[in-house]
């Protein structure tokens, strides 16, 4: 690991001034950004810790969630409102990481969370998310658990955290602050960029801007929701495929569904194709088959990861019973 | 030679700092600080500032570089070895500390943003002789066989009693799922944990 400097502002605007620094980076609860600094795959000369910039809120109106960027995972997963009122979210985060690292990592960094695909976190190998220009070895090689949504011939990692899936399948937004501007609020599915020929750039953040709180609206879909994560073991694991679904059925008939998959694309991934298929039919395990199907709808999958077209759509089948039982 | 009740630990340590029979020193001399932390770091040009923490009730203050884990500083500068290092990438738990009473992996871990937070390690959990319960239920269902992850385990397992998630064999066995052990000593570990959470609520 490089060594780095270690600034730690009380507030915003201190922690904008302090990002002026060339190649500083903003660090969080750190459980994926230690990992990174570890293995050399970021070296920056410069770290700003924004833990003191408190933001931990976790607060409820009838109509919103609110989830300050620094919420540990751990109280997020717990909030007895975020259980009952948007239940995949906490779903989502209890079949996340482990419990030592939900109390250390946060609702801002876990949207965050860089691919964990095998050459992105090897500086041995070509990357071009890495190292731009160089190569991806990814497409002809071990892409196993890679994307078979959005990717790119320059780049078909995927993202790897849970939590985004439900928030981008409950439409979630995030509020943004940044240097000399007022606070901004965009959907969280703009935070993301597909890697195109530019995979290296991951977000739409501005320069030196922070996440400062998400928010999620409240639908009788949130309440009856379900998160849904395949994997290699049975705890402790990225998932395979995953799915967010929350279903609101009245009188036999889905009069509103989200659905959203993870570890399928480069981002959470919202299945409007199943949606469609949902709204307006009846709540039957045939008609939930038939939606599920359409899963995989527009799916690239590669050599290593055909299995997941099957998988994606299993997934949101089984979410689909799960949430409407 | 050594007594016949001279602990691993002490032998091990000969020379050193002793932790187990004495206090943890309350300052740590900044040169021998440096010096560790740049053991580890040998091209270090960064700051070494001094920062105080709390260790198992103790203070100690020390220099030390941004860059330094908890884990690192616990166990190179601190001698503080019971915590110990398997994956440094917090996949194993083996490096598992509380922080402020919440589990945590101390890997992943920057020492320097620990200052004003209480830190408690295997070390602390002990009242003088008194093995803290979960210690003594390791011991008494063989919970180990190397032991190299027992205190991560057992400081998981302190944890998991305190935050309730003791109601069957599985939800222990999910909420035990950040700390690995190599040797499969899972069931005897289930058993130790079940015993101490069974005791509290009887």
């Amino acid at each position: 690991m490089e060594n780095f400097t270690l600034a730690r502002p009380r507030s915003l605007d201190e922690s904008f001034a302090a990002m002026r620094a060339p190649g500083a980076m903003y660090i969080a609860g750190g459980t994926d950004m230690m990992q990174l600094l570890r293995d050399n795959i970021i070296a920056p000369p410069g770290l700003v810790d924004l833990e003191n910039l408190r933001m931990t809120e976790i607060s409820s109106t009838p109509d919103e969630l609110r989830l300050g960027a620094l919420a540990t995972m751990a109280d997020v997963a717990a909030n007895p409102a975020v259980r009952s009122g948007w239940k995949a979210i906490s779903e989502a985060l209890l079949s996340a990481a482990s419990p030592q690292i939900r109390n250390m990592g946060t609702v801002g960094g876990n949207l965050l969370q860089r691919t964990r695909c095998p050459y992105f976190r090897d500086t041995g190998s070509a990357c071009n998310k890495r190292v731009p220009d160089s190569g991806c070895p990814a497409i002809e090689g071990d892409n196993r658990d890679l994307s078979i949504f959005g990717g790119s011939p320059s780049c078909i990692a995927s993202h790897p955290s849970d939590m985004p899936v439900a928030l981008v399948a409950m439409g979630a937004r995030i509020v943004l602050r940044g240097p000399g501007q007022q606070e901004r609020v965009i959907p969280l599915r703009e935070l993301y960029r597909l890697p195109g020929d530019t995979p290296w750039v991951e977000t739409n953040l501005r320069p030196r801007e922070i996440i400062v709180a998400v928010l999620v609206p409240a639908s009788p879909a949130a309440r009856a929701s379900t998160y849904v994560k395949l994997r290699d073991r049975a705890s402790f694991a990225f998932a395979l495929t995953s799915a967010a679904v929350g279903l609101h059925i009245e009188g036999g008939i889905v009069r509103d569904a989200c659905v959203a998959l993870g570890g399928v694309a480069p981002m959470p991934w919202r299945a409007e194709a199943v949606e469609h298929a949902l709204r307006g039919r009846p709540a039957t395990e045939a008609s939930f088959a038939e939606a599920a199907a359409r899963a995989a709808d527009g799916a690239t999958p590669v050599a290593g990861n055909r299995f997941k077209v099957d998988l994606a759509a299993r997934t949101v089948a089984r979410a689909l019973q799960i949430a409407a039982a | 030679m050594p007594r016949a009740d001279t602990t691993r630990r002490e032998l091990l340590g000969a020379g050193a700092v002793c932790v187990t029979a004495g206090a943890l020193a309350t300052t740590y001399p900044t040169a021998r600080a440096r010096a560790a932390a740049s053991d580890l770091s040998p091209a270090g040009e960064a700051p070494v500032t001094p920062i105080t923490l709390q260790i198992n009730g103790q203070s100690a203050t020390v220099g030390i570089e941004p860059r330094v884990s908890l884990l690192d500083l616990l166990r190179e500068t601190l001698e503080l070895t019971g915590t110990k290092k398997g994956c440094d990438h917090g996949s194993c738990g083996a490096c598992t500390v509380h922080i402020d009473g919440k589990r945590v992996v101390s890997c992943l871990t920057l020492a320097s943003r620990c200052e004003g937070k209480q830190i408690v390690t295997i070390e602390g959990l002990a009242d003088g002789d008194r093995l803290h319960p979960m210690q003594a239920a390791f011991l008494e269902h063989d919970g180990y066989q190397c032991g190299y992850c027992t205190p991560g385990q057992i400081m998981s397992a302190v944890a998991l009693t305190r935050e309730g998630h003791t109601g069957s064999d599985d939800e222990i066995r999910e909420w035990m799922s950040g700390n690995i052990c190599r040797c499969g000593a899972y069931p005897n570990i289930i058993a130790a944990i079940r015993d101490v959470a069974g005791a509290r609520e009887g």
